[in-house]
């Protein structure tokens, strides 16, 4: 090899090699810079609530100085809405619903994503597209008739009429969900606990459920925030204050008629969306791999 | 402790294809078979339909005096050992053990000495509190396979269980593998598609191709004695020689025709068994061990000679292989490392003839 080919192919790898950690710096950048104004997008309504729910409403309506600042913080609007009877009574029924729902759904999916995902049987794969189809259709055109069902069995104006059609936007989903957790499990699995001796509901129960926990956790969170944050439905079905869930209580008392209770109206939602950010925070890593099993061969 | 009997057994999917043509099988108390063949050739299917976990389509599985057709796995009282190991990932290595014991109401005394007996015999009694992803993949096999000890089942059923181990640890599991057997006496079926693993392992070698038993046999006679040119061909590695040769009569007795230059006379033990086949084109066949350098001292009769210049030399320690060519036919023969061998150097053959196999091309039977 003569001197001056070494010297190129010295002067080519190390320009290649300036360029690669060039374009590295690039891309970090390009990612920082995106992530920041992600960042302020998403947490600037959060903030703002915050900054609102921590002053007085002289302070909301003094249309002076910054509006993201708080001068004088208070937690009277706080106070005040713990102290309200109707507002504890919100919260009380959004965990009833919540709670309910959560076990319904992860029943009803857990049952129907183990069947459709391990016992082989004709027409199963066509079912467990029907089920994600479901998913696809919005409640916004689902609450017309199921107004009409609710209404026939009784149950407007009630949480249970809630409790009863809140299924029908999460099942699909986490059954969706729980079919790729339960498809990435190898069945040799099943067929060793076949052979152990275990029948299928001890097959579920002994070696699936737990097999598939980040999965469950994955889909309870789902079902969770669902039935949660769901806001269509109760406004259609619900009128009277004692049957409301938080999401359409905190909106349809505290507003009276062009009166907005600004400062409580934001602390109210800040402290309804405590409970799925608690939950997101402690097993945000269970909900991730859930959604992604079966993504990549195990 | 049971036999096993396999009658008329085909395996048949939708779509009418047949993994499993109507093979019978008779598997005795205590025995140790193993299933051989290649891919594709429905060995684990068989396996797989005497365990309960495929349906059969035809003919009737016996075990222990009782038609298991219809009678799912839970009762069969067989345990499995998985390719995959199967084990439990939530459980420890000792509730993995116990699970099929608890399923089925085991006291817990009893449940406890079980897995303390099978630990002890598979040397895994420190890793009972583990949980299977803290084991290496031989101590998972082992946990597998005391998983279907402790159940005491009538017979054992093994789904090519070191194919996920390196060749090492495959080596050493197999020889654990056989002295487990050797302690716990149940009647075993193993497949394989690795036939040292059959030969090493085996009282009974199944050896099958396409869905059909090719020929059932101890894994001695299997290797001197066999009935078809594809077990002749599967069983041994390397594999026999096969070379287009006719079988001619001189004056001095029968003769194999290779080419002009390699004429190898067949030896008067076999002329009765050849003579009617005097004339025709076969194939002859020879395994690389009775090709080899020729002994000097050499007095036994039936020693053929002759001479070819290898083209690819493999010295693999124990042994030289050596390939050559005849007539466009790979040849493989086996020397002792100690001789001196190269590529296009012509070396001296010897060729023993009473190992010889003579295969009919029409039919694949072995003359």
């Amino acid at each position: 090899m003569s001197a001056s080919t070494a010297n190129t192919i010295a002067s080519y790898t190390g320009k290649k090699l300036g360029s690669l950690r060039s374009e590295r710096r690039w891309a970090l950048w390009t990612a920082y810079a995106s992530l920041i104004v992600a960042t302020i997008i998403f947490l600037a309504p959060p903030f703002y609530m915050l900054v609102t729910s921590l002053k007085s409403s002289s302070e909301i309506s003094n249309l002076s100085g910054n509006p993201w600042l708080v001068r004088a913080p208070t937690l009277e609007n706080y106070k005040e809405l713990i102290a309200n009877p109707l507002f504890r009574g919100f919260f009380v029924n959004s965990v009833i619903i919540t709670l309910c729902v959560v076990a319904i759904s992860m029943v009803i999916s857990v049952l129907a994503a183990f069947s459709l995902a391990r016992m082989k049987f004709w027409g199963s794969q066509a079912l467990a597209t029907g089920v994600f189809l479901t998913y696809l259709v919005p409640d916004t055109l689902l609450f017309i008739p199921l107004y009409q069902i609710v209404g026939s069995l009784g149950l407007l104006n009630s949480i249970w009429g809630l409790i009863l059609i809140y299924p029908t936007l999460t099942v699909p989903f986490c059954t969706w969900i729980m079919i790729g957790y339960f498809a990435s499990i190898p069945k040799e699995l099943d067929e060793a606990a076949l052979i152990d001796g275990a029948g299928w509901m001890q097959m579920l129960t002994k070696i699936f459920i737990p097999v598939a926990l980040p999965g469950i956790i994955a889909a309870t969170i789902f079902a969770f925030t669902v039935s949660w944050a769901a806001f269509v439905y109760p406004t259609a079905f619900v009128t009277t204050p004692e049957h409301m869930p938080l999401t359409i209580g905190v909106v349809s008392q505290l507003i009276r008629g062009d009166t907005f209770a600004w400062g409580q109206i934001m602390a109210g939602a800040l402290m309804a969306a405590l409970p799925p950010v608690v939950v997101y925070a402690f097993l945000m890593d269970y909900y991730i791999a859930g959604l992604t099993a079966g993504a990549t061969k195990g | 402790m049971a036999q096993v009997h396999l009658r008329k057994v085909v395996k048949e999917y939708e779509g009418g294809v047949q993994a499993v043509k109507g093979i019978d099988l008779d598997i005795a108390d205590h025995e140790f078979v193993v299933l051989v063949g290649p891919s594709g050739c429905g060995k684990s299917t068989t396996l797989r339909m005497i365990a309960g976990l495929e349906e059969i389509s035809g003919g009737e599985i016996d075990i222990g005096g009782t038609v298991v057709n219809d009678v799912p796995p839970r009762d069969r009282d067989i345990a499995m050992v998985f390719q995959n190991y199967a084990l439990y990932p939530h459980m420890t290595v000792y509730d993995n053990m116990a699970f099929g014991l608890t399923l089925r109401k085991f006291d817990k005394g009893e449940i406890k000495r079980r897995v303390e007996n099978a630990a002890k015999i598979l040397d895994i009694g420190m890793l009972l509190d583990r949980k299977p992803k803290a084991l290496s993949g031989g101590q998972r096999q082992r946990v597998a396979m005391g998983r279907a000890i402790v159940r005491d089942p009538k017979v054992f059923l093994f789904d090519e269980p070191l194919s996920n181990l390196d060749a090492k640890l495959r080596v050493q599991m197999r020889t654990e593998i056989k002295k487990v057997h050797q302690t716990v006496r149940t009647t075993t079926v193993y497949v394989t598609h690795d036939q040292v693993e059959a030969m090493t392992l085996a009282d009974r070698v199944v050896v099958m191709n396409h869905g059909k038993i090719e020929q059932v046999g101890p894994p001695q006679e299997l290797y001197h004695h066999p009935k078809t040119r594809f077990v002749a061909g599967f069983i041994g590695s390397p594999s026999m020689n096969f070379i287009p040769a006719r079988l001619e009569e001189t004056s001095g007795g029968l003769v194999v025709r290779m080419t002009d230059r390699a004429v190898l006379p067949v030896p008067a033990s076999r002329t009765a068994r050849y003579a009617p086949h005097v004339g025709r084109d076969l194939l002859f066949g020879i395994r690389p061990e009775h090709l080899t350098e020729p002994h000097p001292n050499e007095h036994r009769p039936n020693i053929a000679h002759f001479e070819a210049a290898p083209e690819v030399v493999e010295p693999m320690g124990m042994e030289t292989l050596l390939h050559f060519w005849v007539e466009g036919h790979e040849i493989c023969a086996r020397f002792d490392p100690a001789v001196e061998v190269a590529p296009g150097r012509p070396a001296a053959m010897a060729v023993d003839m009473d190992q010889m196999h003579m295969i009919d091309p029409k039919t694949d039977l072995v003359l």
